[in-house]
């Protein structure tokens, strides 16, 4: 009902806001980008804009993903819909479901008059957002991946010299910041993207079969059966009585935790180096991820997270070609570089990289590329490519939930890990349930 | 809603006559065109949906009978989603009363300075759940919150992240502080609705203040009382959701999930609007029965 209603509300809003009488064709564009980074893309809309006189591409900021998404579907059962819609990646299984709703990216791409690589995305980038047998859905627009952050004046005052590279080490250094008076060693923030998702792709395990719900929906979730994955966070929990872990709180409002100097390491995306180089009074740096030595000798690679520019149907075949142009645009590793080195998420072409490499921006911000190294460690497997599950808005909240209360002291690793299984397995058959 | 039709009753009850024989019907009009189109539609449409099995972009839709209805209560989650909700909402309904009365006991006692003292008690009403939800969060947060530092300097280790009963006093102090305003005025004005010559009486006779107020002023304000337990207990139901969403996001666990923000979180996180739906349903059910409740309650013993 309220979905409906919102969707009255957006439709006489648009109606509102009729455009002045333009000759150029309108490509709206929803998006989720708030502050300085909508900025950002208000500037590269109006530089395409500038490219060619006959598509103009209208960016309209409309709140976090979820109420972004939420709008574009409410304006999808409205008959309202933009052509271009910012969703995050968990919203992925949801926006493919959608048959009829959505048009492919690689379709939008090949039907348009103009000649693009797909082969110019980075692999683990472009993975998660392909079909099985290698169609684009989505065009990757801005990924970053969980990197390890930490306070290099609190280590060395430990007398830690290099960062923490396995789990193991990680421990130890908890011990020599505490022998140091220093107690909280680490903190996490989005537990279930860093410490779950991205745990299990880079030690190539599976989060679920099918897999991780690419080849199909009837996916189950098998994160439970992880043994080193049920120790790991059995052991992090008991590390609490003595400091070594402190946690605070879900997505990223753990952040002051490590920016007000109380935990010496902290794991969250790599897109957090602007509101960190803004708050921190501390040096700090980044690096890959621990490695569990228990699980595997090296690591696979990380899965990203961020958002994806999805092409909604309903509107006349012409006006493809303008949101075709607008994406090449995008694309191009001029305008990437420059998003990628503003922003810090990672680029999504190797061009992109390679500029960025060129103009030295690595060298003068090191650490900066631990994300695009993370991401292209090795080939994506099965297990590392990402994942696709139905409701996995709702499932992260359970794993959330499932976690607090091992951090509570409420459950243990084995038997949080469980619950959470069964929960979001209920979840995906009624995922599968309504989509087929 | 419920406080509307309290309202209503007290302003029906007394009778009127119209000269015309189609005024009376003009005048109500608009309210009647309002109610049917703010909230007979949309709730037609939650019952409607509430049977159906939908994705999220409406594209395949499925009858599903009860079986939205079926799941809920066979989900020992969503069971214990009534029992943090009836908690919080004793909690809220207790605390923002008993501070008011407090409040407004004393304030009727204040001469000078009366209607600065009002205004400044009345003032957080004005704050936006959401914005309230906001402040407390700061406020509380184990980090960088000041009231968190001053718990630590006392020797408490607050951390509402981690533990359940710190997040519920959160979110109940939250909820509170802006209804504590709401029921002052109620209070206030039923305080001095009371014939002085009561109190006064009393006092001659010997009563001390606090007698004067379990023996006179208390009873006598019991038809307020009641009312504003019902709105209180309706208000906790139905309008914390933006407190919850701005503090603790139901966790930690599911410690602070109360039936109106599972109903958000799960129709416009979750996209799941069959379940959702089944769940604004049966809240309406409960809405449906406090309003009944305070009717008949209102009609038999409150004389105004």
């Amino acid at each position: 009902m309220t979905l409906t209603r919102s969707a009255t509300a957006v439709a006489a809003l648009m109606a509102l806001g009729a455009s002045p009488v333009a000759a150029e064709t309108e490509i709206q564009f929803w998006h989720a980008m708030g502050g300085a980074l909508g900025e950002k893309i208000e500037e590269i809309a109006a530089g395409f804009n500038e490219t060619q006189d006959e598509f103009t591409v209208v960016p309209t900021y409309k709140g976090n993903y979820t109420e972004n998404m939420t709008a574009s579907i409410a304006a999808f059962r409205a008959g309202e819909q933009p052509h271009i819609v910012q969703v995050f990646e968990v919203g992925t299984a949801t926006m493919m479901a959608a048959e009829g709703a959505i048009k492919p990216v690689q379709q939008v791409m090949d039907n348009a008059d103009i000649t693009w690589d797909a082969d110019a995305y980075l692999p683990a980038v472009k993975s998660y957002y392909t079909t099985t047998d290698g169609a684009l859905l989505s065009l990757p627009f801005n990924s970053s991946t969980p990197v390890l952050w930490y306070n290099r004046d609190l280590l060395d005052e430990a007398g830690i010299k290099d960062v923490p590279q396995t789990w193991n080490e990680m421990f130890a250094a908890a011990d020599k910041l505490q022998a140091s008076g220093h107690e909280c060693a680490f903190s996490f923030g989005w537990q279930s993207w860093v410490m779950l998702e991205n745990y299990l792709a880079w030690h190539d395990q599976p989060i679920g079969t099918k897999q991780n719900g690419f080849a199909g929906l009837d996916t189950e979730l098998v994160f439970d059966e992880s043994e080193d994955l049920t120790t790991l966070l059995q052991r992090i929990a008991d590390s609490q009585e003595a400091g070594t872990f402190r946690y605070g709180g879900r997505r990223g409002d753990s952040l002051p935790l490590f920016t007000s100097g109380e935990c010496a390491m902290w794991m969250n995306s790599s897109a957090y180096y602007a509101g960190i180089s803004d708050q921190a009074e501390f040096e700090f740096g980044q690096a890959m991820l621990p490695v569990n030595t228990d699980a595997a000798e090296t690591a696979q690679n990380s899965i990203i997270g961020g958002a994806t520019l999805w092409v909604l149907e309903g509107h006349p075949e012409s006006e493809y070609q303008g949101v075709a142009e607008f994406f090449n645009y995008l694309s191009s590793p001029e305008v990437q570089a420059d998003w990628h080195q503003f922003s810090g998420y990672v680029p999504i072409t190797t061009a992109a990289y390679e500029l960025s490499n060129s103009q030295g921006f690595y060298e003068e911000n090191p650490g900066t590329d631990t994300a695009i190294q993370q991401l292209s460690l090795n080939a994506p497997t099965e297990n590392s490519r990402g994942l696709r599950f139905g409701n996995f808005v709702q499932i992260r909240d359970i794993i959330n939930e499932e976690l607090e209360d091992l951090w509570a002291g409420n459950k243990t690793a084995a038997e949080a890990l469980s619950d959470a299984a069964e929960r979001g397995n209920a979840l995906l058959r009624e995922f599968e349930g309504s989509n087929s | 809603m419920a406080r509307l039709v309290a309202l209503e009753v007290h302003v029906l009850t007394k009778k009127v006559t119209f000269s015309h024989r189609w005024l009376p019907y003009l005048l109500v009009a608009p309210q009647i065109a309002i109610t049917l189109v703010f909230f007979i539609w949309p709730a037609s449409q939650a019952l409607y949906q509430s049977v159906l099995r939908q994705d999220a972009f409406g594209l395949k839709t499925e009858y599903v009978g009860l079986a939205n209805f079926a799941k809920l209560f066979n989900d020992p989650l969503y069971l214990q989603s009534f029992y943090t909700t009836i908690t919080f909402s004793a909690l809220v309904a207790g605390v923002s009363m008993a501070v008011a009365l407090v409040l407004a006991v004393m304030a009727d006692r204040v001469v000078r300075q009366a209607t600065t003292y009002r205004t400044l008690l009345i003032w957080p009403y004005a704050v936006a759940p959401a914005v309230a939800g906001v402040l407390w969060w700061f406020l509380f947060n184990p980090t960088i919150g000041i009231a968190a530092y001053a718990l630590d300097a006392l020797g408490y280790d607050w951390n509402h992240y981690v533990d359940g009963g710190d997040a519920m006093t959160l979110i109940v102090v939250a909820a509170s502080w802006r209804q504590v305003s709401y029921n002052f005025l109620f209070f206030l004005a039923g305080l001095q609705a009371i014939p002085k010559s009561l109190t006064e009486a009393a006092a001659i006779d010997g009563a001390g203040p606090l007698k004067r107020f379990v023996t006179i002023q208390l009873p006598l304000l019991s038809p307020t009382v009641f009312f504003l337990l019902v709105v209180n207990v309706v208000y906790a139901f139905f309008e914390t959701f933006g407190v919850v969403h701005a503090t603790t996001d139901g966790g930690p666990g599911q410690a602070t999930t109360i039936l109106v923000y599972k109903v958000w979180r799960d129709a416009f996180q979750g996209l799941n609007l069959g379940s959702s739906a089944a769940q604004s349903v049966v809240l309406m059910a409960i809405v449906i029965a406090l309003t009944a409740i305070q009717f008949r309650f209102i009609e038999r013993k409150v004389e105004y």
